[in-house]
Order: C-alpha cells, then sequence, then structure tokens
C-alpha cells in the first residue's frame, strides 16, 4: 500500500489543501467529507488521492488553455494564413503516456482497496451480523446472534466489526451511512450482497436510502446509533424483556388488535411492520420525524411526532403501506392515548 | 403537406431540429420544476409522486428527446455536404426514421394527459418498474413510446453508415474525411450495436408489464438485476451516441475559427475508434453496488479509468490546434472553447467515479447528477449550441446575431456553472439524488438555492437563443457560400442554403479540409468530378408518416388492452386487440403500396438546375 502513496506524495501540498477545503462543510454525522469509521476513511483516501490527481490534470489543462486563448487571438489586420501543422508524434505520444501513468497511479490503490474492502465477514464470530431488510419505506434489523429484530434505529457497539447481509422486501433500495461506510443495494433474494463496517465513536450517523423506491424514497432515512459494549449488551437484553403494554387495559386491548396485528412489541405481535419496542428512545418517528435530542436541532418532542404520524401516516410518507389508525375505528382520544403510551416507551440501555 | 412528404436530407434537418427543440423545451421546463421543488428544505411546490414523474421525464425526454434529434439534426443537414453527396444512402428511410421518432416522442408525452407520466427513473430499474409497484400506465408509456421512438434512431444510424460508407465523392478517402462525418459515422455503429439491447430490454419488459411474464420478477424465477445489465449494455454506449457528435462538432469548429487544420488528425480518428469500443467494455461501472463482487468491480474500474486516455488526447489535439493559429471568437468559436474546459471537468469527476470503493460513496448523490450534467450539458449541449451557430447560415441561409449569441454564451455558461459546480459538493455531504425534498439544517440549503438560481439563468440562456432564431428568420436570405470566410470542408464551397440536389457536380476531393485546399490554390470553387448533366431525384411520399401513424395507433392500442372503458363499444376495441391490428394494417398497407409500385423518381435537367438555394 505505502509504496503507490509514495508517488501521490509529490501532490501532497495540494492535497493538504484539498482535504482542508474539503472538510470545510458538512456534517460530521452525514458528511462523506468526515468519514468517522475505517470503511469512509478508506474510500475518503481514494477520493483524495483521485481529486488531487484530477486537480493537477485541470491545472495544466486551463493553463494550457488560458494562454493559448490570450497569445493566439487573432489581430486586427493579422491575414497571412498560419502554418498548417499536421500533428507531432513526440506531443501526441507524451499525451497518451501521461493519462495511461496517470491512471496506473489511481487503479493501482483502487484494486487493493476494492479487496481490502469485499472481505466476507458472515462467518466471523467476533463480528456482529446483522441482516438487513428494506422494506418501502423502512428498514429493518435484525441480529441473528441475539434473536432481536428493531426498526429504524441501528444500534451497534463501538469498535466492533459490523457484518451486514442485505436484502429487499420489496422493491431496490440502497443502504448508506456516507459518515460510515459507502453505499450497498438491497436485492431481493438470490442476490444478497455482503459488506461491513464498524465505528470506532460513540454517536449517532445519519443513514438514507439511496435507490430510488417509489414516493416516500426521500424519507426513507435511518440512524446508527454506536454505543459501548456494555450499553449495547443491556439494549439487547431490553429488547427481549417481555412487552410492556398500555396500563389502560381497554387502550392495551384496541392495541393490541389495531396495532400488533402488524407491528411486534416485545415478544408480542407480528413482523409485517417496524418494531415498536422501546419506540419513544429512538432517534425518529417513522425515520424522517426527528425527536429532539443530540444533534437534531430540528427535533420535536417525541410526542408530538408520534401524534403527526399516528393522525395520518400518509402526509409523512406517501405511499405508506400503514392504514390510517381512523379508517380502523380509533377515536382521536384513543389515538393520543396510543401515542402517548409510545412516546413513553422507553428503553434504559445508556 | 410539403413538410410531411418530403424525404430531402434537409429538410428532414429542420424537422429534427424543430420536433428536438420542441421537447429540449419540455424537458428544459421540468427541469425548471425540479429546482424550484428543490430551492429549499422541506418544499412542497409539487407532491413525491409528481416529482418522480417530472424526474423521469425530464431525464428521459432530455436524452432520447432533447438532444439525440438535434444530434441528428446536424448530421442529417451536414453529412451529404461534408462528404459531397446528393442525399443520404436512403431517402424514404430517412423520411421513416424521423417520422417514427416523432410519434414515439408524442407517446410517451401523452402520458402527462392521460393518466400519469412514468416514475420509475429514466433507468426504470425493476421491480419499481413493475405492474406491481408502478400501477399507472405510465411505464407502459415509457416502454412502448421508447420503443417508438428508438426504431427511429436505429434506421436514422443504418442510414447513415450507409451513406457514408457508399457515397462520398471521389477522392474522399475514409482518411480524408472531415471530423463530424467520422464521429456521425462511429457514433452510427454505436447505435447499430446498442439499440438493439434495449430493443429487447423493453420488449421484455412490455411483456411482464402487459403480458404477465416473469422475465425480472423475482417470484417467478425472474431477476431484476438482469433489467440493469441490458440497460446499462444499451445506456453506456448510448452516453458516447451524446459525446462523440459534439467532439466532431468541436473538431469541426475549433480549426475553422483557429484558421488552422486539426492537430494530430489520425488520432483522433484512432481515439474516437478507441472510444467508441471501450464505451460497450465498461457498462458495469453504473452498477458497483449492485454486487456483482470484488473481481468484477476491479476490471470494470480499470476498464473504465482508460477511457480517459483517448479522451485526453483529443483535448490536447484541440489545444494544439488552436496553438500557432489566429483565433476568432464569433459566438460558435466561444461556445466550442467553453467545451472544452467544462468537459474537461465532467472528464475527471468520470475517472474519480471509475474508483470503485471511491463510487460507493458518489453513486446516486448528487456528485453524479453534477458530473453527467458537466458531460452531458457541458460537454453535449455546449457543443450542439457550438454547431447550431456554426451551421445555421448553411441550413437556413441566415447568419444567427452574434451579439445575441455572444449573449446566450455568457448567461447559459455562468448560468450552467453555478448549477452543477455546487451539486458536487451536495454529493459529497450526503444528498442522495432523486429525492423530493430534504431535512433542513444539513448543510444542503444554500447550495441548493445556488443550484436552483442558475437553473433560471440557463433558461434565460435558452430563451435568449429562441429570440435570436425569431430575429433572425425576419432577415434576408443573404449568407454567401462560405459566411466564415475560413470554412475548410465542402459544405462551405455551395450555396448557403444549398439548392434542392446539393451539389451540381459531384467535387473532386484532393485532400484533408477539401475545399480550404482549393482555396489556397487560388481556386473559388470545387473541381469537378464529372460534367454538368441529369440530376435524378427521389420522389416525395407520404408513406413513411403514414406508416408511423400506424405504428403509433398500435402502440397505443396495447397499452390499453387490459384496460376497462365502462362501455362495451371501446372495451370491444382495445380488449381484442383490435386497434393493435387496425394500426398495424396501417403500417403494413403503407409498406405493401411502398413495395406494389414502383418509384423511380425524377430527374432535374441541367437548364433547371438554379445555382440559388431554394428553401428558407
Ligand atoms: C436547464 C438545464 C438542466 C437542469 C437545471 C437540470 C437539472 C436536473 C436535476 C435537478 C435533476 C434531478 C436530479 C435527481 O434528483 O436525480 C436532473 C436529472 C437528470 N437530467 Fe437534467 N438538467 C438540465 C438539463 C439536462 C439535459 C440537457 C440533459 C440531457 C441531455 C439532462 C439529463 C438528465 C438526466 C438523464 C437525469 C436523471 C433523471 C433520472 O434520475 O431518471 N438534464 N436534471
Ligand atoms: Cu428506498
Amino acid at each position: 500500500m505505502m509504496k503507490q502513496w509514495q508517488v501521490a506524495k509529490r501532490i501532497l501540498p495540494l492535497l493538504a489543501v484539498f482535504s482542508l477545503l474539503l472538510s470545510a462543510c458538512g456534517r460530521e454525522d452525514l458528511s462523506v467529507m468526515k468519514p468517522q469509521g475505517p470503511v469512509a476513511q478508506g474510500q475518503y483516501d481514494l477520493m483524495k488521492l483521485s481529486i488531487a490527481i484530477m486537480i493537477v490534470v485541470l491545472i495544466i489543462v486551463f493553463a494550457i488553455a488560458a494562454y493559448v486563448l490570450i497569445r493566439f487571438r487573432r489581430r486586427a489586420g493579422q491575414n497571412e494564413m498560419p502554418e498548417q501543422v499536421e500533428g507531432n508524434f513526440k506531443l501526441e505520444v507524451i499525451w497518451t503516456a501521461i493519462p495511461l501513468l496517470l491512471v496506473i497511479v489511481l487503479a493501482v490503490p483502487t484494486v487493493k482497496t476494492i479487496f481490502a474492502q469485499g472481505e466476507d465477514l458472515s462467518n466471523d464470530k467476533n463480528a456482529i451480523q446483522v441482516k438487513v431488510t428494506s422494506h418501502q419505506y423502512w428498514w429493518e434489523f435484525t441480529y441473528p446472534q441475539y434473536d432481536v429484530t428493531t426498526a429504524q434505529d441501528l444500534i451497534i457497539p463501538t469498535g466492533k466489526k459490523i457484518a451486514f447481509e442485505l436484502k429487499t422486501a420489496d422493491v431496490l433500495h440502497s443502504f448508506w451511512v456516507p459518515s460510515l461506510a459507502g453505499k450497498m443495494d438491497t436485492n431481493p433474494d438470490g442476490t444478497l450482497n455482503k459488506f461491513s463496517f464498524s465505528a470506532p465513536n460513540e454517536g449517532v450517523y445519519r443513514g438514507k436510502c439511496a435507490e430510488l423506491c417509489g414516493r416516500s424514497h426521500a424519507f426513507m432515512e435511518f440512524k446508527v446509533k454506536a454505543v459501548s459494549q456494555e450499553s449495547f449488551d443491556k439494549w439487547v437484553n431490553e429488547m427481549k424483556a417481555p412487552a410492556v403494554l398500555p396500563e389502560d387495559t381497554q387502550l392495551a386491548e384496541k392495541f393490541k388488535t389495531n396495532c400488533l396485528s402488524c407491528h411486534a412489541v416485545g415478544d408480542q405481535g407480528g413482523p409485517v411492520a417496524p418494531n415498536l419496542t422501546g419506540i419513544g428512545g429512538k432517534q425518529s418517528v417513522a425515520g424522517i420525524l426527528l425527536n429532539q435530542g443530540e444533534g437534531q436541532e430540528d427535533g420535536n418532542p417525541v410526542l408530538d411526532n408520534m401524534k403527526e404520524w399516528l393522525h395520518d401516516p400518509q402526509s409523512v410518507k406517501p405511499g405508506n403501506t400503514m392504514p390510517n389508525p381512523k379508517d380502523l375505528g380509533l377515536t382521536d382520544e384513543e389515538i393520543d392515548g396510543i401515542a402517548e403510551y409510545l412516546a413513553n416507551y422507553k428503553l434504559d440501555y445508556e | 403537406m410539403d413538410w410531411i412528404t418530403t424525404v430531402d436530407h434537409k429538410k428532414i434537418a429542420v424537422l429534427y431540429l424543430i420536433a428536438g427543440g420542441f421537447f429540449f423545451g419540455i424537458g428544459g421546463i421540468e427541469a425548471i420544476l425540479i429546482r424550484i421543488q428543490l430551492m429549499k428544505p422541506m418544499n412542497d411546490f409539487v407532491s413525491a409522486q409528481v416529482f418522480n414523474e417530472l424526474i423521469t421525464m425530464h431525464g428521459t425526454t432530455m436524452i432520447f428527446l432533447g438532444v439525440m434529434p438535434i444530434i441528428f439534426a446536424l448530421m442529417n443537414a451536414v453529412v451529404p455536404l461534408q462528404i459531397g453527396a446528393r442525399d443520404v444512402a436512403f431517402p424514404f428511410v430517412n423520411a421513416l426514421g424521423f417520422w417514427t421518432f416523432l410519434f414515439g416522442g408524442l407517446l410517451l408525452n401523452l402520458s402527462w394527459l392521460m393518466g400519469g407520466a412514468p416514475d420509475a427513473g429514466w433507468t426504470s430499474y425493476t421491480p419499481l418498474s413493475g405492474s406491481e409497484y408502478s400501477g399507472t400506465h405510465g411505464v407502459d408509456f415509457y416502454t412502448i413510446g421508447l420503443q417508438i421512438a428508438g426504431l427511429g434512431t436505429l434506421i436514422g444510424g443504418i442510414n447513415f453508415l450507409a451513406t457514408i460508407i457508399t457515397m462520398r465523392a471521389p477522392g474522399m478517402s475514409y482518411m480524408r474525411m472531415p471530423m463530424f462525418t467520422w464521429t456521425t459515422f462511429i457514433t452510427s455503429a454505436i447505435i447499430l450495436f446498442a439499440f438493439p439491447a434495449i430493443t429487447v430490454g423493453l420488449v421484455l419488459l412490455t411483456f411482464d408489464r402487459i403480458l404477465g411474464a416473469n422475465f425480472f420478477d423475482v417470484a417467478g424465477g425472474g431477476n431484476p438485476v438482469l433489467w440493469q445489465h441490458i440497460f446499462w449494455i444499451f445506456g453506456h454506449p448510448e452516453v458516447y451516441i451524446l459525446i462523440l457528435p459534439a467532439f466532431g462538432i468541436i473538431s469541426e469548429v475549433i480549426p475553422t475559427f483557429a484558421r488552422k487544420r486539426l492537430f494530430g488528425y489520425s488520432s483522433m480518428v484512432f481515439a474516437t475508434i478507441l472510444i467508441a469500443f471501450l464505451g460497450f467494455m465498461v457498462w458495469a461501472h453504473h452498477m458497483f453496488t449492485t454486487g456483482l463482487g470484488t473481481v468484477a468491480n476491479a476490471l470494470f474500474s480499470i476498464s473504465t479509468m482508460l477511457i480517459a486516455v483517448p479522451t485526453g488526447i483529443k483535448i490536447f489535439n484541440w489545444l494544439f490546434t488552436m496553438w500557432g493559429g489566429q483565433i476568432r471568437f464569433t459566438a460558435a468559436n466561444l461556445f466550442a472553447v467553453g467545451f472544452v474546459p467544462t468537459f474537461v471537468m465532467g472528464g475527471v469527476t468520470g475517472v474519480m467515479l471509475a474508483s470503485a470503493p471511491a463510487d460507493f460513496q458518489f453513486h446516486d448523490t448528487y456528485f453524479v447528477v453534477a458530473h453527467f450534467h458537466y458531460v452531458i450539458v457541458g460537454g453535449l449541449v455546449l457543443g450542439l449550441f457550438s454547431g447550431l451557430h456554426y451551421w445555421w447560415p448553411k441550413m437556413f441561409g441566415r447568419v444567427l446575431s452574434e451579439t445575441l449569441g455572444k449573449w446566450t454564451f455568457w448567461t447559459f455558461m455562468i448560468g450552467f456553472q453555478l448549477t452543477f459546480f455546487v451539486q458536487h459538493f451536495l454529493g459529497l455531504m450526503g444528498m442522495q439524488r432523486r429525492i423530493v425534498t430534504y431535512l433542513p439544517n444539513q448543510d444542503f440549503d444554500l447550495l441548493n438555492l445556488v443550484s436552483s438560481v442558475g437553473a433560471f439563468l440557463m433558461g434565460v440562456g435558452v430563451i435568449m437563443f429562441l429570440v435570436n432564431i425569431v430575429i433572425t428568420t425576419r432577415k434576408p436570405v443573404d449568407a454567401p457560400n462560405d459566411p466564415w470566410e475560413d470554412g475548410r470542408t465542402l459544405e462551405w464551397s455551395i450555396p448557403s442554403p444549398p439548392p434542392e440536389y446539393n451539389f451540381k457536380q459531384t467535387p473532386l476531393v484532393r485532400g484533408i479540409d477539401a475545399y480550404w485546399k482549393e482555396k489556397m490554390a487560388g481556386h473559388t470553387e470545387m473541381t469537378p468530378a464529372e460534367p454538368v448533366g441529369s440530376i435524378h431525384m427521389p420522389s416525395a411520399t407520404p408513406l413513411p408518416f403514414v406508416m408511423s401513424v400506424g405504428i403509433f395507433i398500435a402502440g397505443l392500442g396495447l397499452m390499453f388492452s387490459k384496460d376497462d372503458f365502462g362501455n362495451a363499444f371501446m372495451n370491444g376495441l382495445f380488449n381484442n386487440y383490435i386497434v393493435v391490428i387496425i394500426g398495424l394494417l396501417i403500417t403494413f398497407g403503407a409498406m405493401a403500396l411502398r413495395s406494389l409500385y414502383d418509384d423511380h423518381g425524377w430527374h432535374i435537367e441541367p437548364e433547371d438546375q438554379d445555382e440559388k438555394g431554394v428553401r428558407t
């Protein structure tokens, strides 16, 4: 690896200036230019190398162009024909060879990174296995080693390698956490994709769906929350604890018949819709309505978001498949009651 | 009527130009609407559904119906003249190509009026484009409209191949052909190999959607990734179909206004062929994140990067054409000169994208949107503007206003850079493409606003060009044969606009830049290769138009063959494929007429050979 970077050293000053310039913009939890993990870092290094090479090319071409355009403009009274040059074999060979050289400088680290990052960790006992299933328009995360399933917020322990297996339940989507790693498509069964990343630092990272998947493609966001190993273990235990249901038994009954036919909490309910265990403590409602909290300047109180969603899911995420609770026969008070219950359903693991 | 029956390549060029301009306008309006929607976060100017229709139709319209026909317009107007021919090889087929293209395009755009435009992106990835997830007729308009329009393109490409192979004037060897003819030739070859792929893909998708087949449906044993391969095996060469003609235009305009022959002509030809060849080997670079595996990603990374080599050759050859010349900054040349650095920008980001691990970050973000607009708008559209300003006098006998042309250039160019330069950064900051809106406070707001303002400026530039056309059309037809005075190729040796038969006597070509060579030898005209004689002309005919109308009707019939109109008569017509049959009968009937009646055309006798141009 190092040898190739030697070549890049000549353009190092430029590189430095550019990384400064580039990293000046974007949020840490979102920007490709502020990588927060080794995979994104490797990809960013390649980008910096290629940007540096390309800047050199641009400077050369722009300089020649500027010189030519200024030096050789036609002046008044200039009437003799310029010499008709056929070409110049030597020059032409030079500008065939130089791009070829630059391409090689970029190609070698590219290929190395491809193979380094293409490692399959699906049988690695030390990695956390996560099965990602994308749905129009939400994300499902299953941890087969722990027998836990959650949605929208992916909780991971810091420093551990997370080995993903991706698939979709309907159309193609693409799983992307810019500050942790590049994206990977989610294909249907038969063409499953695998990849991995890790997050050394605790924090919340924004994830996006990057493949046009229908009307609410723009709203198909998710969060990756990296926590300490202890917190993670605690979270797993909390997830496996028996379900908490609304205290009001009548409301609990309504919740069971109307919501748990698709959703699950704890050990109850079904897998058709996002798992709601501990939803009140998540970063967002429905992935897109940000809850108040760290790094979410525009976040609203989780109760407000919950009410907004439950009173009209279609206006939040057009085309999603959740029925409107009103159409299920719930009254406004009942909806507010469920919203309150869910907003207060938090897991204690941090 | 004259326009419906014409088979003259020069008139067909004008038809292509008008139709292309019309669709370009529609695509442009769609672009502006997209940019209004994205001007600020959480905007609700259009709904999510309409937004998806807008991006799909904008991309599809621009690529297939906007710029392709304008390219074809220039090819039709210029190539026969550049090679000293009296027409294309198959004038009837040429007209047929235009009319199928037009009716395909109209069918596609009818979708706006008939219950929903296609909404799965111009790439129409399955399963999203399947009937299960895209329930309106939108994608049917896409598959059938593009199928019909594509037929026209394929026909046009084959015609140019035949024309260039068989109809060059005496002395015009391949290595003496003007660069624009060369790129037309190579482009047509790419069309010949690439369009069958999309044809097959569209047929398969039509079968899936209308006849319930399972080519791309996993539940039925199909594979959605297959669509991506088929689409990009066509789609990547398509990019070169677009950009090579622009290379050709630039290679004509720059030498003319630098008063120097093209530097490194043979390496230019070689580079063009190499680009076309490599263009077929790199389709999977659109699919790095699909999960092709490390080996495939590595191979496609490298083959993609290699395209930088022939492209680099071209750039430096253009720069050295100007080196030591006497550059005149006409409007046409401004666009050509502006093309070079802008295209280089698009090229270098292309090489960046080729690095697969980095592309995992770039793919499907605004970085890619910026990249391909630098290539298609900064490359091709600037090239087309250059070509239009350059050949306008030859096509219409009137020179476009230079002042307005320069204003067009500066507004368009500044608008363009504003719109697309900042999008590179939006992509790197985490903004994915094809999103109807975005949350505030992600650092996306300001750059999106800048981008939208730039788009409005580009719109102003395009309007200036239209104004220029209108003003110029009012002027008398008085352009000289060689209005730029330094014309180098054959088209500048005949009147502007050319007479119906182009060349009274086929010229004798004595070298590269044939007309310039004669001028340098002190001649004002080409040396003829034949005596004055009677000129054979093909007859005008409405049959190509009728055949295309038939295909259009059949297409509509097929699309609605499963619908319930709530009306027994309509249901009977459509559900029994009667409309399809009527349409096909019209087409085949016209074909039969064409084959049964021998039409030998007509002749223009020497005494009627009026040297002046006959068209407006
Ligand atoms: C006024 C000039 C133009 C503007 C402001 C503009 C703007 C845009 C924008 C904002 C998008 C949507 C990006 C996204 O979210 O995916 C887009 C997509 C696209 N544009 Fe343009 N564009 C312009 C001209 C053109 C031209 C001339 C062409 C081609 C000849 C073109 C080809 C495309 C294509 C292929 C797409 C992708 C559509 C899709 O995602 O299916 N654009 N453009
Ligand atoms: Cu999605």
